[in-house]
C-alpha cells in the first residue's frame, strides 16, 4: 500500500471540499458571463473530474474477495470520547462512492450556463456536498458518520433555498425539518451505543450484544433517519416538493445520491447492528415498501408536473431497495436473501443513473420553456429528435426494460421476493405495469403528437454540452444493463459478510 | 458454429445501430443496403445452420457466452441454445425479415423517417433472434421485452398521429400485463429449481411437479401448474390471446411492413414458440394445458368472427392473425407442439404475404384502407392479385397449400387429443377449430372479393392512378408466395411425424397425439390431399368461400339485410365484444381515479395536510399559546414557581 492508496478516501473527501472552499473564497464577480465566472466553472469541473479519476483507483484497487473493510484510515480524532477519524470501504459502499464521483461532474456540466446568479457559490455547494457524501459512504466511526450526514444537509439546503423555484422556502424548511428530525434520533441511538461500547466504532457496534427492547428502539431510531431519506411511505411528501423547487442539478444529486443514504444506512447500520430488531420489524418495512411500489405508482400516474412525476417514480423505485433488504427473514435457507440485498444495491446504483438522467431531461426542457407542466408540451420529438431519443431510452430504463440498468435490480428483487412470499412478488411486479404506465404516458404527452404550441415549435435540439451528459449516462445505463456482473461481483463478498452478521442473533 | 451464431445475431444489431445513429451520414440508400446486407447475411447463415441440423445431422448446441451476473448461487448467463426448433425459427424470422426489408424500400419510399425505420426493423430482427436463440429465461425475457420495445417504437412510428401513439401505449401496457405474469413465472422457476438455465430447469422439472405452493392460505397448488399458467400469461400478452388481445388490432396503426413482420409473422408468435420451448414443463401439468387449450379455442373462434365485420383491409388481416394464433395455442394445449410450430411457420409465410399484399393495395389506393371503397383491382394489379390469392387459399387451407397441411393436421391432432377426456374442454377446442375454418374462409374471401373483384368503387382520381406496385414490393410478394403455396408438401411429414424436432420438444407418451396420427392416419402428403373429401374442414372451408362469393359478389344486397336483422349481434361484433370499453372506460379510468384519489386524499390531504403541516401548525399554535405565558413580569414567574413547587412537594409527599 503506497501513500496514495493509504489516503485515497481522504483525498476523495477533502479534494472536492477544499476545492469548494476555494471557489467560495475566490468568488465570482456576480456576472455569470464574465471570464472569472468561466474560470470558476472550469475549476469546479476540473476538481470533480479529478475526483472521479482518483476514484477509479478505488475501483481498480478494490479486492473483490476481501470480506472486511478496505482502504482503511484510522486516526484519533476526539480522544476524550474515543471518536476516531476512521474511514474504510467495502463492496457495499464502494459502488455508491463511484456513483457519487461519476454523477457530480455531470451535474457541474449540466449547470454550466443555466445558473445565472452566484455561479461560484453554486458550484462550490456541489463540490462540498460531493465530499460530504463520500464521507458518509466511507465513515466507519459513528460520530464522523453523523457529522458528515448532517453537514450534507447544509449545502443541499442552500442549493434549493438559493437557486430554487418559487416555493423554495416551504420546500427547504420541509426538507430540512423532516430529515433533521430523523437524524437526531440516529444520534441518540449512537450515544446509547457509545454507552455500551465506549466508542463510536461502527464495526464495534455490530459486535456488541443488545437486548431485544434496546434493539427495537435503536431500530426505530435508525428507521426514522433512513426512512425519511429513502424516502419510504408515508414520510415521503418532502421529496416531491423538494424536487419541484430544486434547480436541475440539485434534483439530480438529491435523487441520484442523497436518497441512497437511506438505503445505505439500512445495510450499513440497521441490519448488522440490530439484527433482531430488524427481524422484528422486517414485515413492517416490507409492507411499507410494497405500499410505496403500488400506492406511489398510482399517485405518479396522475402527476401533471414532470418533476413531481419523476420524484414519485423515485419513491416507488426505492421501494424495491428496502423490499430487497428486508427479505432475509421470510426467505430462510437457500438462494434468495443475498439476491434480495444485491438486487436492492443494484437498484440504488441504477436508480442513481436513471433518475439523474430523467431530471436532466426535464432540465433540458425547463431551460428552454421554463415550465415543468406536462400540459405545456406535446410533440417535442418533432423539434428535438435527438433529445426525444434519449428521453425515450431513459423512460424505458425507468420502466425497467431489460438491457437497461433499471431491469437488473427489479428482476433480482422480484425473484427473491417470490421465494419469500408469492404476494410480495405479486405486488412488487405490478411495477412492470404501473412503471410503464406513468412513464410512457408522460412520454406520449410530452414527446409525441403534433407540435402543441409555439414554445415547442421554437425548441432547439440538444447542444453539445447537454448531448455529452446524456450520452455518458445513456452508455452507462446500457452498460450496466447488459453486463452488471462487475458491479454484482464487487458486492458479493460484502453481502455474504453482512448476511453472516444478520443471521447471528445479538441477544 | 459459434461464429455463425454471433454473426447471425450481431449483424442486424450493428446495422441497426449504424443506421440509427449515423443514418443522416450514410443516407437513405446506405441505410437500406446496410440493413439488407446484414439481415441477408443472417438469413443465409441461418439457412446453413438449419441445413446442418436437418441434412447433416448436426447436434444441438448449448453455448454460454458470458456471465451477466452471478450472485447468491444463481448464475445469470447469456448464451445460445441452437437446436432444431431454434434453427427453424431462425430461418423463418430472418427470411420474413429480409423480405420485409426489401419491401420497405418501396413502401416507405417517401417517408422522412426512412433511415429510422430501417434501424428499427433491423433492431427487431436482432431482438427476435436473441429471443429464439436463448438458452435461459433471463435472455428470453430480454428478447421478449426488446421485441416489445421495437413494436412500441414502430406502432408509434408516425408519432404525430394521435391514434398511433395511443395504440403503441396500449400495446406496451397490455404486453406488460402479460409480462407481469411472465416474470412471476420466471421467479417461480428460480424458486423451485434455483436456476435460469433451460437445461438445468428442464432436468429438474419432474421434481418441481411434485411440489406445491401455497398461493392462497390453506391452498396447496401444484407448483408446476402455477408456474406454467404464469408463463402462459406472458404468452397471452405477446401472442395476443383473449382477453389480452386488444392491442393487436390497434397495432395496425404502424406502417404495413411491420404489421407483416412483427404483428403477424414473428413477434406475436413468440408466445407460441415460448410454450413449445417449455414443453418439458407444460407436459407435467394437465391443468395448465387445459387452460392453454381453452384460451386458444376462444381466441381462434371468437376473434375470427370479428374479422367478418371489419372494413379496414389491415384489420381484417389482423383479426385473422388473432384467430390463427388461437389455432396454434390450441395445438400447444393439445400437446401437439410440433403442429403449432408447423402452423407458425406456414402462417408466417402466408400471413406476411397477405399483409404485404394488403400494403401493396394500400400503396396503389393512395393509403386508402377501406375495402368498401375498393373493388375490381384484379386487372390493375395482377401480381398482387395472384399472390394475394395464393395467400388467401393458404389461409383457408386449400388442399395442397402450406396452410392446408398445417391446419388440417392441427385440427386432426385436436380431434385425436382424447387424453383431455371427452369433457367440455375437448369439445370447446375441437368445435372451435373446426367451425373456425368456415369463419376463416368467409372473412378471407369476403375481403378478397371486395378488394379484387366486383364493382370498382373507388373515386375517379384514385382509379386513374391505379397501377401495379414496383418490383421491390412485388418481388417479396412472389418470394413469399412460393413457400406459402408449396412448403407444406415436403415439410409436413418430417416436421410432424418423422421426429424433426428430436429432443427440442418433449411430449409425454400419453399425450402424444401426433405419434398416434403418424402411425394410423398419415400416409404421406399426396395421400392426405387425395383423401380430402373425408375431411370436414375441407367442406367447411369450401362452404365458407361459397358463402363469401354468394354474399359479396352474387347478391351484395344481402349482407345489409342480415346486418339489419341481426343488429344486436352485429353491434356486439363491431364493438369487439366491448373489451376496449371495459379496459379503457373500466380499468384505465379506475386506475386514474384511484391514482388521483391517493394523491389528493392520501398524500395532499391526510399525510401533508393533517400529519405534516397539521403538526407544524399545531406546534405553531402551541408556541403562540406558550408565548402568552412569557409575560416578562416578575410576579408571573414567581407565581408559577410557587405553583410548581407546591405541586412537586405534594407529589413527593403523597406518592413516595
Amino acid at each position: 500500500m503506497n501513500l496514495f492508496a493509504q489516503h485515497l478516501l481522504s483525498l476523495l473527501i477533502w479534494l472536492p471540499i477544499l476545492g469548494g472552499l476555494m471557489l467560495i473564497v475566490i468568488g465570482d464577480d456576480g456576472n455569470a458571463r464574465s471570464a472569472r465566472a468561466g474560470m470558476m466553472r472550469f475549476s469546479a469541473l476540473l476538481v470533480t473530474v479529478l475526483t472521479f479519476v482518483f476514484s477509479t483507483a478505488l475501483f481498480a484497487g478494490f479486492d473483490n474477495v476481501e470480506p472486511g473493510m478496505q482502504f482503511i484510515e484510522r486516526q484519533s480524532w476526539i480522544g476524550a470520547i474515543n471518536a476516531y477519524y476512521y474511514l474504510g470501504v467495502d463492496g457495499i459502499s464502494t459502488p455508491l462512492i463511484l456513483l457519487t464521483t461519476f454523477i457530480t461532474p455531470l451535474v457541474v456540466i449540466a449547470g454550466w450556463d443555466s445558473i445565472k446568479p452566484r455561479p461560484a457559490q453554486y458550484f462550490a455547494a456541489f463540490l462540498i456536498l460531493e465530499g460530504l457524501m463520500i464521507g458518509v459512504f466511507s465513515a466507519l466511526d459513528g460520530l464522523l458518520f453523523y457529522v458528515f450526514w448532517e453537514a450534507m444537509l447544509v449545502p443541499m439546503f442552500l442549493i434549493i433555498g438559493v437557486w430554487g423555484g418559487e416555493r423554495r422556502v416551504y420546500a427547504t424548511i420541509k426538507f430540512f425539518l423532516y430529515t433533521f428530525l430523523g437524524s437526531v434520533l440516529m444520534l441518540v441511538a449512537f450515544i446509547y451505543l457509545f454507552g455500551k461500547t465506549g466508542g463510536f466504532d461502527l464495526l464495534g457496534f455490530m459486535n456488541v450484544p443488545l437486548s431485544l427492547p434496546a434493539q427495537k428502539l435503536i431500530f426505530l431510531a435508525f428507521l426514522a433517519a433512513f426512512a425519511v431519506k429513502v424516502p419510504m411511505w408515508p414520510v415521503h411528501t418532502w421529496l416531491p416538493d423538494a424536487h419541484v423547487e430544486a434547480p436541475t442539478g440539485g434534483s439530480v444529486i438529491l435523487a441520484a445520491i442523497m436518497l441512497k443514504m437511506g438505503g445505505y444506512g439500512f445495510v450499513r447500520l440497521s441490519l448488522p447492528i440490530v439484527p433482531d430488531g430488524s427481524e422484528y420489524f422486517a414485515n413492517f418495512v416490507i409492507a411499507l415498501s410494497l405500499i410505496a411500489v403500488v400506492y406511489i405508482g398510482f399517485v405518479a400516474l396522475m402527476q401533471k408536473d414532470m418533476k413531481k412525476l419523476i420524484a414519485y417514480s423515485s419513491i416507488a423505485h426505492m421501494g424495491f431497495v428496502t423490499l430487497g433488504f428486508f427479505l432475509f427473514w421470510s426467505i430462510g435457507s437457500g438462494t434468495g436473501a443475498a439476491l434480495g440485498i444485491s438486487g436492492g444495491m443494484v437498484q440504488m446504483v441504477s436508480h442513481g443513473l436513471i433518475s439523474g438522467a430523467m431530471f436532466l431531461c426535464v432540465g433540458v426542457l425547463y431551460d428552454r420553456v421554463h415550465s415543468r407542466q406536462i400540459a405545456d408540451y406535446g410533440g417535442v420529438a418533432n423539434t428535438m429528435p435527438t433529445f426525444a431519443a434519449f428521453m425515450v431510452l431513459f423512460s424505458m430504463a425507468n420502466a425497467g426494460l431489460p438491457g437497461t440498468s433499471g431491469f437488473v435490480g427489479e428482476f433480482m428483487v422480484i425473484i427473491a421476493s417470490f421465494k419469500a412470499n408469492f404476494w410480495f412478488a405479486f405486488l412488487a411486479a405490478t411495477t412492470l405495469i404501473l412503471g410503464a404506465a406513468y412513464t410512457l404516458w408522460m412520454v406520449k404527452r410530452v414527446l409525441y403528437g403534433e407540435v402543441a404550441n409555439d414554445n415547442v415549435a421554437k425548441l432547439q435540439d440538444l447542444n453539445i454540452r447537454e448531448f455529452t451528459v446524456l450520452a455518458v449516462l445513456a452508455i452507462s445505463v446500457l452498460l450496466l444493463g447488459l453486463w452488471p456482473a462487475p458491479l454484482v461481483e464487487m458486492m458479493n463478498m460484502s453481502i455474504e459478510t453482512l448476511l453472516a452478521q444478520i443471521a447471528q442473533s445479538k441477544l | 458454429m459459434l461464429n455463425y451464431y454471433l454473426t447471425i445475431v450481431l449483424a442486424p444489431l450493428a446495422a441497426a445501430v449504424i443506421a440509427g445513429l449515423f443514418g443522416r451520414q450514410i443516407g437513405r440508400a446506405g441505410s437500406h443496403w446496410l440493413t439488407i446486407l446484414a439481415v441477408g447475411t443472417s438469413c443465409a447463415l441461418s439457412v446453413l445452420v438449419l441445413r446442418a441440423m436437418f441434412w447433416d445431422g448436426a447436434v444441438s448446441e448449448n453455448i454460454s457466452l458470458y456471465t451477466w451476473a452471478a450472485t447468491d448461487g444463481l448464475h445469470m448467463e447469456v448464451g445460445f441454445l441452437v437446436d432444431r426448433l431454434t434453427a427453424l425459427m431462425m430461418v423463418v424470422v430472418t427470411f420474413v425479415s429480409l423480405m420485409v426489408h426489401v419491401y420497405t424500400i418501396g413502401y416507405m419510399h417517401d417517408d422522412p423517417g426512412y433511415q429510422r425505420f430501417f434501424s428499427y426493423i433491423s433492431l427487431f430482427t436482432f431482438a427476435m433472434l436473441m429471443l429464439v436463440m436463448s438458452n435461459n429465461f433471463l435472455q428470453l425475457f430480454f428478447g421478449w421485452e426488446a421485441v416489445g420495445l421495437v413494436s412500441y417504437l414502430l406502432i408509434g412510428f408516425w408519432f404525430k398521429r394521435e391514434s398511433a401513439i395511443l395504440a403503441n401505449l396500449k400495446a406496451f401496457l397490455v404486453n406488460r400485463v402479460g409480462d407481469f405474469g411472465f416474470i412471476l413465472g420466471i421467479a417461480g422457476v428460480v424458486m423451485f429449481t434455483g436456476s435460469l438455465d433451460y437445461a438445468t430447469v428442464f432436468s429438474s422439472a419432474d421434481n418441481v411437479a411434485v411440489q406445491t405452493i401455497e398461493v392462497l392460505p390453506g391452498s396447496a397448488w401444484n407448483a408446476m401448474t402455477v408456474i406454467c399458467i404464469l408463463l402462459f400469461i406472458g404468452a397471452m400478452g405477446k401472442s395476443a390471446q383473449a382477453p389480452l388481445h386488444v392491442w393487436l388490432p390497434d397495432s395496425m396503426e404502424g406502417p404495413t411492413p411491420i404489421s407483416a413482420l412483427i404483428h403477424a409473422a414473428t413477434m406475436v408468435t413468440a408466445g407460441i414458440f415460448m410454450v413449445a420451448r417449455m414443453s418439458p414443463l407444460f407436459e407435467l401439468s394437465e391443468t395448465a394445458l387445459a387452460v392453454v387449450v381453452t384460451i386458444g379455442a376462444i381466441t381462434a373462434f371468437f376473434m375470427g368472427l370479428l374479422g367478418i365485420v371489419q372494413n379496414d383491409i389491415k384489420r381484417v388481416v389482423a383479426y385473422s392473425t388473432l384467430s390463427q394464433l388461437g389455432y396454434m395455442t390450441v395445438a400447444l394445449g393439445a400437446s401437439a407442439y410440433s403442429a403449432a410450430i408447423f402452423h407458425l411457420m406456414t402462417h408466417a409465410f402466408f400471413k406476411a404475404l397477405l399483409f404485404l399484399a394488403a400494403g401493396s393495395v394500400i400503396i396503389a389506393m393512395h393509403h386508402e384502407q377501406d375495402i368498401r371503397k375498393m373493388g375490381g383491382l384484379r386487372k390493375y394489379m395482377p401480381i398482387t392479385y395472384w399472390t394475394a390469392l395464393v395467400g388467401s387459399l393458404a389461409l383457408i387451407g386449400f388442399p395442397g397449400s402450406s396452410g392446408f397441411f398445417s391446419k388440417d393436421l392441427l385440427i386432426e391432432a385436436v380431434r385425436e387429443s382424447h387424453w383431455q377426456g371427452q369433457g367440455a374442454v375437448y369439445w370447446i377446442a375441437y368445435l372451435s377449430v373446426l367451425l373456425g375454418v368456415f369463419v376463416t374462409a368467409l372473412y378471407s374471401f369476403r375481403m378478397f372479393f371486395l378488394v379484387f373483384h366486383g364493382n370498382e368503387r373507388m373515386d375517379a382520381d384514385t382509379k386513374s392512378h391505379l397501377h401495379e406496385t414496383p418490383w421491390v414490393v412485388t418481388g417479396p410478394l412472389i418470394l413469399l408466395a412460393i413457400p406459402s403455396a408449396l412448403i407444406g408438401w415436403f415439410t409436413a411429414g418430417p416436421v410432424l411425424f418423422e421426429g424433426y424436432f428430436d429432443d427440442a420438444i418433449v411430449v409425454a407418451p400419453a399425450h402424444d397425439v401426433l405419434a398416434h396420427i403418424g402411425s394410423h392416419v398419415w400416409h404421406g402428403s399426396l395421400a392426405l390431399v387425395q383423401h380430402i373429401y373425408v375431411s370436414p374442414a375441407f367442406w367447411l372451408a369450401a362452404s365458407g368461400t361459397f358463402v363469401a362469393w354468394f354474399l359479396y359478389l352474387r347478391r351484395p344486397d344481402i349482407p345489409a339485410t342480415i346486418e339489419a336483422k341481426m343488429s344486436g349481434l352485429h353491434q356486439l361484433l363491431v364493438n369487439k365484444y366491448y373489451f376496449d370499453d371495459l379496459y379503457i372506460k373500466g380499468f384505465a379510468f379506475c386506475g386514474r381515479s384511484f391514482g388521483r384519489f391517493l394523491w389528493l386524499k392520501g398524500d395532499e390531504l391526510i399525510i401533508d395536510g393533517i400529519l405534516v403541516n397539521g403538526t407544524a401548525n399545531t406546534v405553531g399554535k402551541l408556541a403562540g399559546v406558550m408565548r402568552q405565558l412569557q409575560t416578562g413580569y416578575l410576579y408571573t414567574y414567581a407565581f408559577a414557581m410557587i405553583i410548581g413547587l407546591t405541586a412537586l412537594l405534594s407529589w413527593l409527599i403523597w406518592f413516595r
